[in-house]
């Protein structure tokens, strides 16, 4: 029994500081905000505390906060879809194809935006993507005949900024992934008289689902929740559900609505990522 | 079921030589060994043949086409790799069903040659599990039942028992020999395991520095290595020297060695096997060849002894089969007899 109480102590000793970090980083924030999301007013002035669920309703009842959320989804999805289909090929490449230094130097430039600070990233691109911009510019002296570009303000722009910034992560993620699929198991399916398209479908692509799914969810989530990059690419187009959320705190001083709508946009995402669990689990227990 | 004939085949890497204008043919079902050391190229031959190494020059033949530039999967071969390269996604069923799905058969026709060749590997019953879910020996068997099911005209083993323990090993010796037989199939494997390429091969190639060095049946192999190479690495070899003189070549201090073998002009070396040897008193009768010596070192290894002597040609390994249990003591003199006949004539 003694011994017994003893491991149970040193698992608490053991655990309890990382329990600690996480409430304190993490549960009590949440817990904050869930507070104010079920009150009927903002923690400024004076005035009783009230339960109200009226934030919640609002979600529900007014169309345009739905529809934001959807367009937030949807730039979600568009910005995923595009870094997986330019993000896999690249990992492919540089897992399979390059060696050596050459590779070293690709990952720098890789991670390189990375080190730059995201505001500046995305107001360099207003530069690129403006008329008579770095782009524009550049495709004129291609093609003189072409009319202007002009992205500004556009649901491009944003996508473009958004892809830009998270790539990185779909690249590493599926780098990893591809990286320790075995040689011998893609000529093994070569002399079963798989071609490559073959062996990219049957061997490569499932065996790289753990680093599109880690690439996917480390993406998609905070995009939908992005707020400065829509807003300063897109303009007056640029209004999303991350955009009406950062308002309620930093503008409107609506809180409780601030809150409310974070937290449907987080049970939104955990319903996504319940509904790929079981594909996931699938594909994570076979490596 | 295919004869395959390899003509005058070279591969570099850079400046070093991989394999150096080896001609080599694989007669129709047989069961061939290529052996030889790590770096040796046996292994860029074997790649060679499947499709992920191309030949500098030369012809692969296999059914008399050419298909040293023809790519892997038009080759109609199959392959166990030393790792066995599993699809780790996909169950020990989709594994062994891969080369027939690849090839468009029917999935009736497909159940049923998987369920065929899975009863001849004799791993029936475990066709949903996966790879990581087996043994070393049953994953063997599904790389060996994944590379079998299209009936491909070669089969292919790279260091095939090389993963596994020694029992393990023996046991899957056995079997590799039965499926072989069964299916009929010409057999080419890769091994740096001179007693694996004896026990289960019925021809072995003897490769060294990208070069063949010997082919022949093990037994022949074995009693008539043609040079000192083949003699030391294909089982244990004693090695004298000297300048010829009638039949035989005259040693050092120590006097004339009788031979049978046919001998050079000049000087020559003789290989004589350990086993060869039979160690006897002083006193006894002599055999063809006879070198006085002392015990010198015994290393004891269950079924047998290996004695080294020091005698005046230097030190020679005698193998004693421990038949009796009686040991010579170490620093006993004693006398090394064999026949003239199993003095064999080696280049150096």
């Amino acid at each position: 029994m003694r011994i017994e109480s003893r491991r149970r102590w040193a698992i608490a000793w053991l655990t309890g500081p990382a329990y600690l970090w996480l409430a304190v980083t993490i549960f009590l924030p949440l817990s904050a905000m869930l507070y104010f999301s079920f009150q009927k007013k903002g923690p400024f002035g004076r005035h009783a505390s009230e339960f109200s669920l009226k934030h919640y309703e609002a979600f529900f009842t007014k169309g345009y906060l739905q529809d934001l959320m959807w367009r937030s989804l949807e730039m979600g999805f568009h910005v995923t879809l595009l870094c997986i289909l330019i993000g896999f090929p690249a990992a492919y490449w540089l897992a399979r194809r390059i060696r050596g230094r050459w590779r070293e130097a690709l990952f720098l430039l890789i991670v390189l935006p990375f080190w730059s600070n995201a505001l500046v990233r995305i107001f360099s691109w207003t530069i690129v993507l403006r008329p008579d911009g770095v782009l524009d510019r550049a495709v004129h002296l291609v093609i003189p005949g072409l009319p202007t570009i002009d992205l500004t303000d556009s649901y491009a722009a944003i996508i473009i900024g958004l892809v830009h910034s998270y790539l990185p992560y779909m690249i590493l993620t599926c780098f990893l992934s591809l990286q320790a699929i075995d040689e011998s198991l893609l000529e093994a399916a070569r002399s079963l008289g798989a071609r490559s398209w073959t062996i990219l479908a049957r061997i490569i692509l499932p065996l790289a689902v753990p680093g599109l799914a880690a690439g996917s969810i480390l993406i998609f989530v905070p995009v939908i929740g992005s707020f400065f990059e829509p807003r300063l690419l897109g303009g007056p187009k640029g209004t999303v559900i991350g955009t009406v959320i950062e308002e309620q705190f930093t503008v409107v001083s609506n809180w409780p609505l601030g809150g409310a709508l974070s937290f449907i946009l987080l049970a939104i995402v955990l319903l996504i990522l319940a509904a790929a669990s079981p594909v996931l689990k699938k594909h994570m227990s076979t490596t | 079921m295919s004869a395959v004939d390899v003509r005058n085949v070279s591969k570099r890497y850079g400046a070093t030589t991989a394999l150096d204008r080896v001609s080599l043919a694989f007669p129709n079902g047989s069961f061939f060994a290529l052996l030889g050391p790590s770096g040796s190229g046996k292994t860029t031959l074997l790649r060679a043949l499947a499709g992920f190494v191309e030949p500098d020059e030369g012809m692969i033949l296999i059914d008399d086409q050419d298909v040293a530039r023809i790519p892997s999967f038009r080759r109609n071969i199959g392959m166990v790799f030393q790792n066995y390269a599993l699809f780790p996604h996909m169950s020990v069923f989709d594994n062994v069903a891969f080369g027939l799905t690849v090839r468009r058969m029917p999935r009736a026709d497909v159940r049923q040659r998987v369920g065929e060749i899975l009863e001849l590997v004799r791993l029936d019953g475990l066709d949903q599990r996966k790879p990581r879910q087996l043994s070393g020996g049953q994953q063997q068997r599904v790389a060996l039942a994944r590379a079998l099911v299209t009936e491909p005209r070669v089969l292919l083993l790279d260091e095939p028992l090389g993963a596994l323990d020694k029992k393990l090993r023996q046991d899957m010796q056995g079997e590799l020999k039965r499926i072989q037989r069964t299916v009929g199939i010409t057999t080419i494997f890769v091994t740096h395991d001179q007693e694996e390429a004896l026990t289960l091969s019925d021809r072995i190639a003897i490769i060294d520095e990208g070069r063949l060095i010997q082919v022949g049946e093990p037994g022949d192999v074995y009693d008539r290595p043609h040079t000192r190479f083949a003699a030391s690495f294909l089982g244990d070899a004693n090695f004298l020297s000297g300048p010829v003189r009638d039949s035989g070549i005259m040693v050092d201090r120590v006097g004339h060695i009788a031979t049978t073998s046919p001998l050079p002009a000049g000087d020559a070396t003789i290989a004589v096997r350990p086993e060869r040897i039979r160690l006897v008193a002083c006193d006894a009768a002599t055999q063809d060849n006879r070198i006085e010596g002392r015990v010198a070192e015994r290393v004891f290894s269950g079924a047998s002894l290996t004695y080294t002597v020091h005698t005046d040609a230097g030190p020679l390994r005698v193998l004693r089969q421990n038949a009796d249990g009686d040991v010579i003591d170490i620093g006993e003199r004693v006398a090394l007899v064999w026949l003239a006949d199993h003095s064999v004539v080696v280049e150096n």
